[in-house]
């Protein structure tokens, strides 16, 4: 037991420069190795949000290249986020497309789907512009369905605004479905699409709903504007669509005023573009705009639809598959100088539309020109068809009402049955 | 054979060699022919007096070896064969053992006293043995001076060797009534008293209950404190010891003694001989460490369940404390800055003082700044060196605003020493001293900058004239200019305020590693650490001379792969050049690989580069391969897909690696860079994966392989899984096994100790990113099925860890994860399990409402998943 050595380290730094070395690299490799985590998680998936499109000078008047981030270099895309990434750098209509494939887009209600009662919620749609909302980084922006940004400002969002939120990483991003109203400037929210970098896309409407009515209040987005934070956030009412949740969604006060009535099947994803599982409905008391209007904001005598013209002279709606409308001629293609892919407006003549086994067999079509060309995307069949009934046989919210109650009398019947053997 | 042993023993010794071998061959057969024969005729040679010393000193030390290595898995079969001995041949052996103690020949007892120890290591734990303490202490007092003092010294060893928990508290009161009887001023055999004061050092572990009883511990201090007085100086010194080590075990204890020991302890430093006066400080700088940990642990809110209180000695002592430091400073030897190994109480004083100051902040300031005054421009270097060092050890510890001014002042003035003190030792004490300045008072948190547009060019010009300096001189200005540099670090991509003497600070850095003397004081390897330092925290307007740079170092590499038939001393230094070298390009890959548009011009130099590294991997020095390895990590990870055309030559160096058990630094940075190489290569690391995989299971088999390496093994399970998706098929039955008879040794551990805790939450850590991998992996593919057997014993994993209460955060974090990525992967076919499982419901909840961040994140994760995979 010889006297211990007790020397200390004299004019030395703690730490040697090899030692570093190597606990900068396992830093490296554990994010490395979290990024890749976070990357199969698929939580950057919505990550080209980020960029604003530098496309559209028109609608982005003024980048802000402080604010504006540049896309960090490590952040390689996969080839299916290469698509996106690409698409962001589009332009005109092809950015606004693009954009615009980013929202859930729901079908106008044509029949009444079965089960109202038991798989769907239904809520006043505000009235305003369908935006999507993402904060990130310190900052906010919303931008119209056609790419357009609304607005660029701090909020209360996660990484809304540039104050000191320790909670999660500032690149991380949240996306809200929402619609700016005008009246009281505020954003109502619909949907949740994305929170704090978490992709929302593969969860069921329940759980989206449950999660933005549980998750945004806890950030302040619902307090009055102030200095942090500019616009109100605000969220809608959502019934279940039984007889009393519709009554309640059609007549009840709202802060806001109301836009028809949207109907979202409980169970489905957040689809982008046209779904059937998300639907529109409307009429005159929820609503000031049932039937289409002009650029002047006149009724047309005659209803007008948008087609967009393929290779082979077909005039076919937005959806997938396309549904034909008619047919141009090739003469007349070349007489107007048209060609595939251009979006056309078109009346719907005396004759009307006919229906052969439920299917579209004929409509009488007169050709009015080109459409505006804001216009990313023809008409869907369920649009053309909605407008069509509202001019002719509309579908009432007593059809709605009755659809609700006499599936709940269908469901009786079997279980009184049941109890009696 | 026994007649013989003797003669074999000194055989064994002999100076001619080859009577040297057969005798070592002799002792192996025997050894191996009868193992029980072999060890009891060695016990035997060993207690017989007639015998010469010379084979029983060695007869001893083949004894101990024979029960103990310094291998871990060595070690633990030695034990086994130890305890698989026949008892009557063993119980043989320790008569002998003790019988030895009561020799006359000094040799014969000391041997006699560590192989009992090493004996009692083994034993006691097993419950073996448990007569010997009652067998040494028997009759102690009756024993000659000689045996009393061997016995002291086993049980000195005996504490040494074996854990406090092994030993009853009725042995424990035994062995210290004898160790403080033996330690008394009555005992007037010095050799006896001095054994007992050093087993009283290793016996204090031991004695927790002792001291908590008011009576033995008064008891037990006045004798230590009474030895400090001893007339013979190692009693003295070895008295002091205790002191220090009862100040960091027992520093709760110290206060009604605290008085009594400064006085001693002063007394000690200003008159006593060297070695008690550097025990004496030490004794203070202890109290420091304590109380630095106590207040960093608790930020000085003493709440009720802080554990221990700070009692504040060091700021209670401190008007006397600091005046009697600042004398020994005085006492600097000459020369001792060019002597590695120099220790002396100028260097204990100094060094005491940086903690005194760590410890009590801004308080120690007005009681040194007088003692700088008076001595900083005093004609004898010793008062303007004392004065400087002074000053440079209260510079971590008191606050900016304190120290901000005065550094002001000094700082034009410590640049003009540097450059024109006549005196080395002065030269070098200020250029670390400035060192420190920038150290602790330079940087971005700081609100008023010491380092302004007016004084860097003068500061810059001064270190580089500096690092012209003698080696030891210039050491430190490249250390300062480290510090330096690291100030700048978060400039981010804007300017730096070193970009414009970036390439002059190059220059000079690069001069320093050509110089010839550049060997000596570490000079050579503080030049190239600065050099990475510079780059580490260089900005984007300087990337094109750190460019520059690429070639310049890769030639410096070439050159030391060229030298041919050099000896041994020059292919070490040739080694640690290599080192540094590979070091340096990591760095330089590091800097330009993380942004788009170096990556791009300095790629052209990969293949170049790689071929270097490889080169490397033909030397033998574990340094060298280490830091080879990491740079080549580096490069895979900026070059990314690319990097597969490397891997046909590469592929044997990662094997090599991965079997390096021995340098397990180099297996276990191996094995990060299969991670790095997996994530770039994503798919395309296929055709290695049979290779690499085989060998990380035997990795994980090995019993010689360093614990530390097999959690981040199991990491790299997750990442070879996550780069080839389903492919790993095929590796799912060995990995799985694996993977859960490693996770159910590390779900329960209780009464572990922390050291033994921290290991385990690694291990689970790496044990989760393997599931998280090969969760994610599986992910979309046709065959996730295959997870399904595997999935109950997974939640059952978290569920335990959960239950256990005791993962750290970084654990619960990829916990959660993991189920987040089972429900993800499996989806509905999970869902009835997972709803089982008490991880989704209590240990989800608990984990959303966790106050970190990356825990709640994970968690959000988790519970999606979840919601998706139970909705279907």
């Amino acid at each position: 037991m010889a006297p211990h050595d007790l020397r200390r380290p004299f004019k030395r730094p703690a730490i040697s420069d090899q030692q570093r070395r190597r606990e900068l690299s396992l830093q490296r490799q554990a994010q490395n190795r979290h990024d890749a985590q976070h990357h199969a998680r698929r939580l950057a998936s919505t990550l080209l949000f980020l960029q604003p499109p530098q496309s559209d000078p028109e609608a982005d008047p003024e980048p802000d290249p402080e604010i504006a981030p540049e896309p960090e270099s490590e952040q390689v895309a996969s080839p299916s986020e290469l698509d996106v990434r690409e698409a962001s750098k589009l332009k005109g209509a092809q950015a606004r497309k693009w954009f615009a494939r980013q929202l859930m887009l729901p079908e106008w209600m044509i029949d009444v789907p079965d089960q109202l009662a038991q798989d769907w919620y239904v809520f006043a749609r505000p009235s305003g512009k369908r935006c999507f909302v993402v904060s990130t980084n310190g900052t906010t922006v919303s931008r119209l369905r056609n790419g357009s940004m609304l607005h660029r400002f701090p909020s209360a969002l996660p990484n809304g605004a540039r104050t000191r939120d320790a909670s999660g990483s500032a690149q991380s991003y949240t996306i809200l479905d929402c619609i700016f109203h005008e009246a009281d400037q505020a954003y109502y929210v619909i949907d949740m699409v994305c929170w704090r970098g978490y992709s929302l896309h593969d969860c069921a409407a329940e759980f989206r709903f449950f999660w933005l009515n549980s998750k945004l209040v806890e950030t302040g987005a619902f307090d009055p504007p102030s200095q942090y934070h500019r616009y109100r956030f605000s969220l809608v009412p959502v019934y279940n669509c039984d007889q009393s949740g519709l009554s309640a969604a059609y007549t009840e006060p709202v802060p806001y005023v109301k836009d028809g009535l949207l109907f979202y099947n409980k169970h489905a994803h957040y689809q982008t573009g046209n779904t059937p599982l998300a639907l529109v409905w409307k009429d005159e008391n929820c609503s000031q705009y049932v039937i289409d209007t002009d650029s002047k904001g006149q009724v047309p005598s005659q209803q007008q639809v948008v087609l967009e013209l393929q290779d082979n002279g077909n005039l076919t709606t937005s959806d997938e598959p396309h549904v034909v409308f008619g047919c141009l001629d090739g003469d007349f293609m070349q007489k107007s100088g048209l060609c595939s892919g251009n979006l056309l407006r078109f009346a719907i003549s005396n004759g009307g539309l006919s229906f052969l086994d439920g299917k579209l067999e004929k409509a009488d079509l007169h050709y009015l020109g080109k459409s505006n060309r804001a216009r990313a995307f023809a008409d869907s069949y369920s649009k053309v068809m909605f407008q069509y009934m509202a001019r002719h046989s509309p579908l009432k919210v007593d059809d709605l009402l009755a659809s609700i109650s006499s599936s709940i009398e269908q469901e009786n019947k079997p279980s009184d049955e049941e109890m009696v053997g | 054979m026994a007649m013989e042993v003797t003669q074999i023993l000194l055989n064994a010794q002999a100076v001619d060699g080859t009577v040297r071998k057969q005798a070592e061959e002799n002792l192996k057969q025997f050894q191996e022919q009868n193992l029980p024969s072999f060890l009891f005729s060695l016990a035997g040679e060993l207690s017989n007096d007639d015998k010469p010393v010379e084979s029983r000193k060695l007869a001893g030390l083949i004894l101990k070896n024979a029960l103990d290595a310094k291998e871990q898995h060595r070690k633990l079969e030695l034990v086994q064969r130890w305890l698989s001995l026949d008892n009557s041949v063993k119980a043989q052996i320790k008569a002998c053992l003790l019988k030895t103690l009561s020799s006359p020949a000094p040799d014969a007892r000391s041997t006699a006293s560590q192989v009992i120890a090493k004996v009692a290591g083994i034993d006691l734990p097993h419950k073996q043995w448990p007569e010997l303490v009652g067998a040494l202490l028997s009759n102690i007092h009756q024993l000659p001076a000689h045996t009393r003092q061997a016995t002291l010294e086993t049980l000195g060893y005996i504490c040494e060797e074996v854990s406090p928990d092994a030993v009853d508290q009725d042995h424990v009161n035994k062995i210290l009534t004898a160790v403080v009887q033996g330690m008394n001023a009555s005992e007037s055999n010095n050799d006896v008293r001095l054994a007992a004061t050093r087993a009283l050092y290793n016996a204090l572990g031991f004695a927790q209950a002792n001291f908590s009883n008011d009576m033995e511990r008064d008891y037990i201090m006045r004798v230590v404190c009474e030895a400090t007085l001893c007339p013979e100086l190692k009693i003295r010194q070895a008295a002091f010891e205790c002191l220090v080590a009862i100040s960091s075990t027992y520093y709760e204890k110290l206060a009604p003694y605290i008085q009594d020991i400064f006085n001693i302890t002063a007394k000690a430093v200003k008159e006593d001989e060297e070695p008690v006066a550097l025990q004496a400080i030490e004794f203070w700088s202890s109290v420091c460490d304590e109380e630095i940990d106590i207040l960093e642990e608790y930020g000085g809110d003493f709440t009720g369940d802080s554990d221990i209180p700070c009692f504040y000695f060091v700021k209670q002592a401190l008007p006397v404390l600091v005046p009697m430091l600042l004398e020994t400073l005085l006492k600097q030897e000459e020369d001792q800055d060019q002597d590695e190994g120099a220790w002396n109480i100028a260097m204990a004083g100094g060094t005491c003082l940086g903690l005194i100051a760590r410890t009590v902040g801004d308080d120690v300031v007005p009681l040194v700044m007088p003692f700088i005054e008076e001595n900083i421009t005093k004609p004898d270097w010793r008062q303007r060196e004392a004065a400087t060092y002074a000053f440079g050890s209260i510079l971590e510890g008191p606050s900016p605003d304190k120290l901000i001014p005065l550094v002001n002042i000094a700082l034009s003035f410590m640049l003009t020493a540097l450059m024109q003190d006549p005196n080395n030792h002065v030269k070098d004490t200020t250029a670390w001293t400035l060192g420190r300045m920038f150290e602790f008072l330079h940087g971005s948190a700081l609100e008023t900058p010491i380092i302004t547009q007016t004084n860097i060019q003068q500061i810059i010009t001064v270190l580089l004239q500096s690092m012209k300096d003698v080696p030891n001189v210039a050491e430190k200005a490249c250390g300062a200019l480290y510090f330096l540099a690291q100030g700048y670090e978060d400039a981010g991509s804007s300017s730096s305020p070193l970009a414009p003497f970036f390439q002059e600070i190059v220059q000079a850095l690069l001069t320093v590693t050509h110089r010839e003397d550049a060997g000596e004081s570490r000079l050579r390897t503080a030049a190239y650490e600065t050099l990475n330092e510079v780059v580490r925290c260089s900005t984007d307007e300087t990337a094109p001379m750190v460019l520059q740079l690429v070639p310049l170092i890769m030639m410096e590499l070439h050159q030391t792969l060229e030298g041919q038939k050099l000896s041994s001393d020059e292919r070490e230094k040739q080694n640690e050049l290599q080192g540094l070298l590979c070091g340096c390009l990591q760095v330089i890959i590091q800097k330009l690989g993380s942004s788009e548009a170096t990556k791009y011009v300095f790629m052209q130099y990969a293949d170049q580069m790689m071929e270097l590294f490889l080169r490397v991997f033909a030397s033998r020095s574990a340094t060298a391969h280490e830091e080879a390895m990491l740079a080549i990590g580096a490069l895979a990870y900026a070059a990314g897909a690319d990097f597969v055309k490397y891997m046909p030559e590469f592929y044997r160096y990662l094997e090599m690696g991965l079997q390096n058990f021995e340098d397990y630094q180099v297996c276990a940075i191996t094995v990060g860079v299969v991670g790095d190489i997996c994530r770039a290569l994503e798919d395309k690391v296929l055709p290695y994966c049979d290779g690499i995989m085989t060998q990380l299971l035997k990795d994980l088999s090995s019993n010689q392989l360093h614990r530390s390496v097999k959690p981040p093994i199991f990491s790299c399970f997750g990442d070879i899984a996550l780069a080839i998706g389903e492919n790993f098929e095929k590796y799912l039955m060995y990995a799985m096994p694996m993977l859960q008879s490693a996770a159910e040794l590390s779900a329960h551990i209780s009464g572990a100790d922390d050291d033994m805790l921290e290991y385990t939450n690694s291990l689970r850590n790496g044990i989760l990113e393997a599931y998280s991998g090969i969760f994610q992996g599986f992910k979309g593919s046709s065959k996730t099925q295959l997870l399904m057997p595997y999935a109950p014993h997974v939640l059952q994993f978290l569920d335990s860890l959960y239950m256990e209460k005791d993962m750290d955060d970084a654990v619960s974090k990829t916990a959660i994860g993991v189920l987040g990525d089972l429900a993800d992967t499996l989806g509905s076919n999970a869902g009835p399990l997972i709803q089982q499982s008490v991880s989704s419901r209590d240990f989800l909840s608990e984990c959303l409402s966790s106050d970190d961040h990356l825990i709640r994140e994970s968690a959000e994760w988790a519970k999606l998943a979840i919601s998706r995979a139970i909705s279907f």
